[in-house]
Parts: C-alpha cells; sequence; structure tokens
C-alpha cells in the first residue's frame, strides 16, 4: 500500500536531497545565472519536449503495460485530470487539504529557520560547540522519521504538532549546513578589515559573516523549502488526526485504490515543493541578487 | 605588534598630529625583526627600519622578500618571531593589495565601516565619510556597488575608507599593483595631494622602481628570501611633485640606481 506514496516520498527527496548535502568542495550555487541555457526557445522548448516525452510515457505505461484490474495504478493522464482536478467536490477536498498542507509546511520551514540559522551561528562562533553538535545534526537529517512516530505521538499526539515536528526533522539539515559554510568562507581578508579594527564577535557576525552568509543560506533555504513539502506530506501520512493534508488524502485514496485523486494529489504536492522552491529563488534574487553574481560555469 | 614603551609611543602620536618631520621620535621603528613561519620559513631576518612622522618610505624587493609580512607586524596582523616594532600611534591605516570592499555595500556605506568599528559620533562620521569621498574624487558614486566600479575607483574606495580615521601612519600593501599604468600614475599623483594634505608617515610596498621613486622620500631596497634591508636611498625631490617629474633625468637616474641595488646579489 505505501509502496506508490513512499515512492512518491523518494523522488522529491532525492531531488531535493541531493544539493542539500553538506557543501565540500563546491561552492553554494545561489541564484542561479540566467543566461546559462541560451535563447528563451531552447528555455521554453526544451523542457517542452520533455514534458511530451514524460507523457508519451505515462500513457504507453498506462495503456500498453498496465492491463484492465492494473490500471488503477497508474491511470491515463487525462483521467487524472477529469476525476482529480476537474470533479467539483474531489478538487474542493483537494483544495483544503493543500491548505492544510502548507500549514504545516510554512510553519515547519520557519521553525527549521530559526533553528537552523542558530545552531549553525553557534557552531561558527566556537570549533567544540561544532564539533559537538555537527555529527547530531547529520543524524538528525539521516534517521528514519518511521522509527520517531511512537515517541512523536507519545509526547505530541497525532495531529498537527507531530506533523510540523517531521517536517521541522526532515528540512532542518540544509539550513544548518549551509548557512555554517557562509559564516566560515569569509574572505581572510574581509576578516583582517575588521581584525585591525580590534572587532568583537558579534560586530563581526553582524556586520561580516551574515551578510557574507547570505547567498549560501538562501540555498539552504531553499532546498529546505522543497524538503519541508516532503516533510509536511510525510508528517500527515503518519499522523492523520485532525485535519486532512494532502499526505493524509495520499494514504486515503492509496487505500482505496482511488488513482486518479492518489496522483492528482501528487501532482499538486510537487507543485507546492516547486512553488515553493521558485519562491525562495526568487527571494533570494531580492535579497543579494543586486550584489551577488554567481560564477558561471 | 611589540609596543615597547607606551608612554613614548603616545608622545610621539602628539608629535605626529603636529606634523613635526624634522627632529621627533620615529613613527615606525623596527628593531632587528626576523620572522619565522610554523612550516620553517624565514620571511625576514635582522631588519632595522625607521620612518620618520611625515615620511613616506617605499619598499621595493623581489617577490617573497618579506615586504608584506613587515607590514602585517607593523599593522598588528602578525607577530615579530623576534625583535621589537614600535608604533607610535594606535591610528594606523592600512590598505591592502586588493581593495577589499564589502561587495554588499555601496561605496558610501564601505567608506564609512571603520568609522563604525571605531564608534565614531553619527555627526563626526556623517562629515568625515563625505570628506573622504570627496577627497579621493569619487563624488556622485556613493550609491553604486563595488562591482559596478573600475579597479581604480575600487582603489579610491579603499583608500577612502582609511582616510576617514586620519591615521598619521599609513601603511600600503601593493595598493596599486593590479591596476593598469594610467590609473596607476593618476593615482599616484592623488596619492601624494593626499601626502601633502594629510602629512601622514607611509610605509608604501610596490613591485614598481618608478613608483617607488616618484612617490617616496626615500626608497628601501630589500633583499630576496630571507628579507632584510639592502639599501637605504634619498630621494632629493621636493613636493609637490608633478607628473612630468617623471621624464627627468634625475628621475631616470635615480631608478637605475634603485635597479641596481635590486640586481645586485650582495
Amino acid at each position: 500500500m505505501s509502496v506508490t506514496v513512499s515512492s512518491v516520498v523518494e523522488t522529491d527527496a532525492a531531488a531535493g536531497a541531493a544539493p542539500a548535502a553538506p557543501p565540500t568542495g563546491a561552492a553554494p550555487t545561489g541564484p542561479r545565472p540566467r543566461r546559462r541555457g541560451g535563447s528563451l526557445v531552447s528555455l521554453v522548448l526544451l523542457p517542452g519536449v520533455v514534458f511530451a516525452v514524460f507523457v508519451g510515457l505515462w500513457y504507453a505505461v498506462s495503456d500498453g503495460v498496465l492491463n484492465d484490474q492494473q490500471r488503477f495504478m497508474l491511470p491515463p493522464p487525462h483521467e487524472v485530470v477529469r476525476i482529480g482536478f476537474l470533479d467539483w467536490s474531489n478538487f474542493t477536498t483537494m483544495m483544503s487539504a493543500l491548505r492544510l498542507t502548507c500549514e504545516v509546511t510554512f510553519a515547519g520551514l520557519a521553525i527549521s529557520i530559526v533553528i537552523g540559522v542558530g545552531v549553525a551561528v553557534a557552531m561558527s562562533q566556537a570549533t567544540w560547540i561544532e564539533n559537538s553538535l555537527y555529527p547530531w545534526a547529520v543524524v538528525i537529517q539521516t534517521v528514519p522519521v518511521l522509527a520517531l512516530t511512537p515517541v512523536l505521538s507519545f509526547f505530541f499526539g497525532f495531529a498537527l504538532t507531530s506533523r510540523i515536528i517531521v517536517c521541522v526533522i526532515i528540512s532542518f539539515f540544509p539550513i544548518v549546513s549551509n548557512t555554517l559554510f557562509g559564516l566560515q568562507s569569509v574572505d581572510r581578508g574581509m576578516h583582517e578589515l575588521f581584525s585591525l579594527h580590534h572587532t568583537g564577535r558579534l560586530t563581526r557576525l553582524w556586520k561580516l559573516q551574515l551578510p557574507a552568509a547570505l547567498p549560501s543560506m538562501f540555498t539552504g533555504f531553499r532546498n529546505a523549502a522543497g524538503l519541508s513539502v516532503i516533510g509536511a506530506i510525510v508528517g500527515e501520512f503518519f499522523f492523520k488526526q485532525g485535519e486532512p493534508g494532502l499526505g493524509t488524502n495520499l494514504s486515503v485514496f492509496t487505500s482505496r485504490l482511488e488513482g486518479e485523486r492518489l496522483w492528482a494529489t501528487t501532482l499538486t504536492a510537487s507543485l507546492l515543493g516547486v512553488a515553493v522552491f521558485v519562491f525562495f529563488g526568487w527571494l533570494s534574487r531580492r535579497v543579494v541578487g543586486r550584489w551577488y553574481q554567481p560564477k558561471r560555469g | 605588534m611589540t609596543i615597547a614603551d607606551t608612554t613614548t609611543a603616545d608622545t610621539t602620536a602628539d608629535t605626529t598630529a603636529a606634523g613635526d618631520t624634522a627632529a621627533g621620535a620615529p613613527a615606525l621603528h623596527f628593531a632587528g625583526v626576523r620572522k619565522r613561519f610554523r612550516d620553517g620559513t624565514v620571511a625576514l631576518t635582522d631588519t632595522d627600519l625607521t620612518i620618520r612622522p611625515g615620511e613616506f618610505v617605499s619598499i621595493v624587493g623581489p617577490s617573497g622578500c618579506g615586504k608584506s609580512t613587515l607590514l602585517r607586524i607593523a599593522s598588528g596582523l602578525d607577530e615579530a618571531t623576534t625583535g621589537t616594532v614600535d608604533v607610535a600611534s594606535k591610528n594606523v591605516g592600512y590598505v591592502f593589495q586588493d581593495a577589499t570592499l564589502l561587495p554588499w555595500r555601496n561605496v558610501h556605506d564601505n567608506v564609512r565601516l571603520f568609522a563604525e568599528l571605531e564608534h565614531l559620533g553619527s555627526a563626526e562620521r556623517g562629515r568625515r565619510v563625505a570628506d573622504a569621498i570627496s577627497l579621493v574624487g569619487l563624488g556622485g558614486f556613493e550609491k553604486h556597488l563595488p562591482h559596478e566600479l573600475s579597479g581604480g575607483m575600487r582603489m579610491r574606495t579603499s583608500l577612502a575608507r582609511s582616510l576617514v580615521l586620519d591615521p598619521s601612519i599609513f601603511l600600503f600593501d601593493e595598493p596599486f599593483g593590479a591596476l593598469d599604468e594610467i590609473t596607476r600614475e593618476r593615482l599616484n599623483d592623488e596619492l601624494l595631494r593626499m601626502f601633502m594634505l594629510r602629512r601622514f608617515a607611509a610605509l608604501f610596498i610596490t613591485h614598481s622602481v618608478a613608483e617607488a621613486v616618484f612617490l617616496s622620500t626615500r626608497v628601501v631596497v630589500m633583499s630576496g628570501r630571507p628579507g632584510r634591508v639592502k639599501a637605504d636611498l634619498a630621494v632629493p625631490f621636493d613636493y609637490p611633485r608633478s607628473p612630468q617629474l617623471r621624464y627627468s633625468a634625475e628621475f631616470a637616474a635615480l631608478c637605475g640606481e634603485v635597479s641596481q641595488h635590486l640586481r645586485s646579489e650582495s
């Protein structure tokens, strides 16, 4: 039953987590250079071609590979659109679930940002703090959330609070790692400007390290934003009490074999992920784009 | 940085401010300075050098002869392994090889940085920032970000940032090394104008013999690693120096002499 759903989760997680790995050699990319791909035609046309191929493959599997009894697993795209999106009652159910998932996502992401930046700033202040905390930040990132569900439910119940906590657990690591990376990679010459004037830690942090770290912090926020949607959905999937979110519905539709609505919900969840990701890209350009031009290449 | 005797240091600061060039304690004094890095490289050995208030001293020498190390020691960014360094004033300006401007701050705010770090009052700060910006000729560019400026303008901003504190000692670490010849000469002329106006003591590092001779009251030639003072030549030309000085025979002769010392093995 959970096969379909977990595969959805995995796909998104892989896409979101790959750039979120602890930055080693490669600097955070920050906002992407816009001229990377060349002309407008290739920027619109090429993804369009890929989309057409994707839809084609979908039809091929749905109509060609699956027989009538199996087709509920992957109904053809037009059926997904008709039943999942164009049916008014289904659509309103989905929109209210989307609203709830948005709430969990934004609450979780906000908490992640506050805790993540706080932890990274603490780590940047002393090696012993970094050495004490970093391994545990990695552990929180890698621990299977499934294993935590009994404990979380015991302390926080089966409703909203636990969903948000799952969201935080899944999304906060890239914020820690990218913020820390940004704080620690400030140019040595700039540090010396401050050393010449015997500047204290707080001033140095406020006037030098934090502004210098903003581009990589936004890279972290953006990756975390994608993950926070996944986190919200996984949280809803495990903690079903109260109003249903997209994750709750995924679980319900899976058990009822409602393939069309399942896929419609999956697509909506992905779109939400893309939307927050794009939003943070835009925000990053607004905030640091004025002075930060990532190197092309 | 080792300040051997703080009381004398303070009195010297006063003399410096008064612009007393003839007598008085040195603005900057290195005695037997030796620098050995942790990896065992000896950058400097037995370096003695005195810069008096109002003097403009340039150091030329081969790459890696410890010229920059000398400045870093004078500014307190590095410590001498042995020997003493006396700095007469706490108000030392330091201009790096790179402009090292904060990329998120515009020209005005970059120039204001040191004034902020030294907690100057806001009225005082505003006046000094405006003065410094107009002194380096960047009026009208206050709102520009560093990446919108040319290399020369970035360096002017960096100069202005230090000028804000009106330092009595100025350390320059090859500030114009990355600029084209024309920009460099123009900035040399302007630097001399500031020197005439503010009368700081300057220690200037450069690879260019002509630049050293044009700017300085004295040119110090250092040997290759480990660096030490090889020759110390007085430059007899009066200030203000006109750009045409560069084309005079005496100027060329002096440049030749400095180059000779640079090449000689001893």
